[in-house]
């Protein structure tokens, strides 16, 4: 290629050191790609002046209103023309990920070919909402690149006020820990949205995330407006040989002070062997001939870390499911917000079950739809209107799971008690 | 533009791409059928079938934003040692899976002869989550890749080993909006003057309702400047967050000068143990100065080797602040603690101590 380098010495800097330098890459893809040249010419007046040159705009692809990010420069001279006239458009497609984030070499390799004929050869595997990146193409090579990738088998993410593209964990395809199908779950939710990720018009984004169990890898707690977390109702499982085997490399010490001593409600205890037995909601397992533990499971909160100690020895039980969580965001505009338990347990094991979770997602970001306010995310609506007003909108049924505490204020009517008390009552004696 | 077609093709929307043919093959065999794992070195996986099958997943740390070349490299690898399958982790690394033990000490060999850092799990500290930055958001403050680069660089060594007293997970994020997410330590940008205001393009560029509806603190208002239609911004009230700023670019929050870091710690996702917790920040002022950021690096590092010296086996920095209090850790790590860690914002009190619970 003909095109010269910019001089880059604050960038070249991030070359030296023993991490993967992305600098390295984009000076690789500059012998290639003019676009790239002038990238790194706007990148290191970036790091020279310590300000963003990109400004927004309006790129889509026939039929979807949203999934591309528009890039234009601002860095431009008197006249009004770009100073790096080859990165003057550097939009970004994002691209959903499969489920659990697997590759065939293939495929990458395929999509790599695509990227490099129509964008600018730089892709980040992934951004933080879990898309794959394909960053750097013009507005005119934007529906071609699209049309590859897409006949490829993938499709655009969500950007906007739209739902948007989801992560789950690794999951059944390589942890013990999975409680349910995460990577069937994620693709069967959020392929029954496709038209509020592909054409943007909610009140503010809407995000799922899907982890298998309570160490929610995905960070969904925090970062979803929905969470789908793995979690399980009957006891913990035991294995006495593996559970014999991390005693033996670890004793006594390691076992009071990291297991039983950091579980969160007490719920383990130390016992002797020959005194230690199970029961109908009680898990126990020996560790040595003369030591056991033994587990009240009524007072387990499947918090996940006796199970991550001795992993194996301790698992989850047997009959899983998912808790639903509602709310988590980051700070603007109210503050921080974690995602709250509208859902203490549902199945996940069957197409049926999955259905349910799909119909309970539909009345969630229905709801949304029709009552956030505008840039409103739905932990913010809640906290505007209650949790019980949410609660009735999306026809859940109150549960003492999603309180960390009852009321501990007067400031509350409570007039209608008595026909709450006999309407739960009913509830119950129609159930039993 | 290329010659316009009388119809263009029409998406596909096939959304969630089906993973089943991306899958390794022993993976596959696997599916919800596995048992338990093991580590046996820093970087590699051990996980065991009930069927009794196993697998080594081989993890190394990656650029996160890499050029075709450097993710060819990686299939060619991909494709000698792990049957031409690999995955990502939710921080970036990429893994390699291999079904046979004697594959795992010359997958580690190639990769790290590429130039790819074996390691990231167990209680390392892993790749940091981050943001676009400079490289291609239309808002930040900083560059993302850059810092991360010039951070892991000095954190290499706790990459590659597992000596942290528990998991260590990092976020950088170049704007408040904190895209980077929760972390035992995050690096996030704190600006620290209002927005300058370019009147003359505000009418043309913003929607001025929106833009005051945006303001936490209603510190924004429509008002007529030089005879145009314009907003201003209460500069008594404003908490210099940066939210007017998307909405209304000509309201510009980034300052080369005026905008720092912040440092924060102690968020956790997990709930293991205690429930997950918000991380709260414990320095700011921090100047934002390119290409290596060496007044970031240094007080991670502080905040992280206090960290590793002095937290017990299993316990998150959350945990081990829990345990030694938030005194003992301003102490300890050397970092004044001023007035502007003190939360004033809506529900701030639930953050004070309701307690004679004092350590001596």
């Amino acid at each position: 290629m003909d095109k010269s380098m910019h001089p880059t010495p604050m960038l070249d800097e991030l070359e030296s050191g023993p991490w993967p330098s992305f600098v390295t890459g984009l000076k690789r893809l500059a012998g290639e790609n003019p676009m790239v040249v002038d990238l790194l010419g706007q990148l290191e007046t970036s790091y020279r002046t310590r300000k963003g040159y990109w400004k927004g705009g309006t790129v889509s692809v026939f039929g979807y209103g949203g999934g591309i990010i528009p890039r234009f420069t601002e860095l431009k001279d008197a006249d009004g023309k770009p100073q790096f006239p080859d990165a003057a458009e550097f939009h970004t497609l994002r691209v959903m990920p499969p489920a659990g984030m697997h590759y065939s070499t293939d495929v990458l390799r395929k999509l790599c070919d695509s990227w490099e004929r129509h964008g600018s050869g730089l892709i980040a595997f992934h951004g933080q909402s879990g898309d794959i990146m394909f960053q750097g193409v013009r507005s005119e090579n934007v529906q071609a690149a699209f049309d590859e990738i897409n006949e490829l088998g993938f499709d655009l993410g969500g950007a906007g006020p739209a739902v948007r593209t989801s992560m789950s964990c690794v999951g059944a395809s390589r942890c013990e820990q999975s409680c349910y199908d995460e990577g069937k779950t994620h693709r069967t939710v959020i392929n029954s949205f496709l038209d509020d990720i592909h054409r943007p018009s909610l009140p503010y984004k809407f995000k799922f995330k899907f982890s298998g169990c309570p160490n929610d890898c995905m960070n969904a707690i925090q970062r979803s407006d929905m969470a789908v977390i793995g979690t399980w109702r009957d006891n913990i499982r035991t294995d006495e040989a593996l559970a014999r085997k991390y005693f033996a490399a670890h004793g006594l010490n390691d076992l009071v002070n990291d297991v039983v001593n950091r579980c969160p409600t007490k719920a383990i205890r130390l016992v002797k062997a020959a005194e230690a037995k199970a029961g109908p909601s009680v898990s126990m397992v020996k560790v040595s001939d003369e030591h056991a533990l033994e587990i009240e499971n009524r007072d387990c909160v499947r918090c996940m870390h006796c199970i991550n100690v001795i992993t194996g020895g301790l698992a989850p039980g047997a009959d899983k499911g998912a808790t639903i969580l509602v709310g988590g965001k980051r700070t603007l505009k109210i503050g921080d917000l974690m995602g709250t338990v509208v859902v203490p347990f549902m199945k996940l094991a069957t197409d049926e079950d999955r259905e349910k979770l799909v119909d309970l997602a539909k009345r969630i970001v229905d709801f949304f739809a029709e009552n956030a306010l505008e840039h409103e995310r739905i932990g913010e609506t809640i906290e505007r209107i209650g949790l019980v007003n949410f609660l009735e909108g999306v026809e859940l049924e109150i549960d003492a799971n999603m309180v960390a505490t009852p009321r501990t204020n007067p400031y509350v009517r409570t007039d209608g008690w008595d026909e709450e008390v006999a309407r739960i009552n009913a509830k119950k004696s129609q159930a039993a | 533009m290329a010659t316009a077609t009388a119809t263009p093709r029409r998406a596909i929307e096939s959304g969630v791409p089906d993973n089943t043919p991306f899958l390794h093959p022993v993976l596959k065999r696997n599916y919800g059928n596995w048992k338990y794992h093991d580590r046996p070195r820093p970087g590699v996986l051990h996980h065991v079938s009930h069927s009794g099958e196993e697998v080594w997943s081989v993890r190394a740390g990656t650029q996160r934003q890499m050029d075709v070349h450097t993710i060819r490299t990686l299939c060619d690898i991909a494709d000698r040692f792990a049957e031409g399958h690999v995955r990502f982790t939710i921080r970036s690394n990429i893994e390699f899976m291999v079904g046979e033990e004697s594959k795992v000490a010359p997958l580690i060999e190639a990769l790290t002869k590429a130039g790819f850092p074996v390691g990231g799990t167990g209680n390392s500290v892993s790749m940091i989550a981050h943001t676009q930055g400079w490289l291609h958001c239309d808002i930040p403050g900083t560059d993302a890749s850059g810092a991360v680069k010039a951070l892991m660089d000095e954190l290499y060594h706790e990459f590659i080993r597992e000596d942290m007293p528990n998991r260590v997970h990092l976020s950088t994020s170049c704007c408040e909006i904190n895209c980077g997410g929760q972390a035992d330590i995050a690096i996030i940008i704190q600006h620290t003057k209002p927005p300058k205001i370019n009147h003359d393009l505000v009418a043309n560029v913003c929607e001025r309702p929106a833009v005051v509806a945006r303001c936490p603190v209603a510190a924004i208002r429509p008002a007529l400047v030089n005879g145009k239609p314009s907003l201003e911004v209460d500069e008594k009230k404003c908490i210099c967050c940066g939210a007017c700023y998307p909405p209304c670019p000509p309201m510009q929050i980034n300052d080369p000068d005026n905008s720092k870091f912040a440092i924060w710690v102690g968020g956790k996702n997990s709930n293991a143990r205690g429930k997950p917790t918000f991380m709260k920040m414990v320095a700011s002022g921090i100047p934002n100065n390119p290409p290596r950021w060496p007044e970031v690096s240094e007080i991670v590092k502080k905040i992280l080797y206090t960290y590793k010296e002095d937290a017990r086996p299993w316990e998150r920095l959350s945990d081990w602040v829990d345990r030694i209090g938030w005194p003992r850790f301003f102490e300890r790590t050397g970092l004044p603690f001023t007035k502007y860690l003190i939360d004033d914002w809506r529900g701030s009190r639930a953050s004070l101590n309701a307690s004679a619970h004092i350590r001596f």
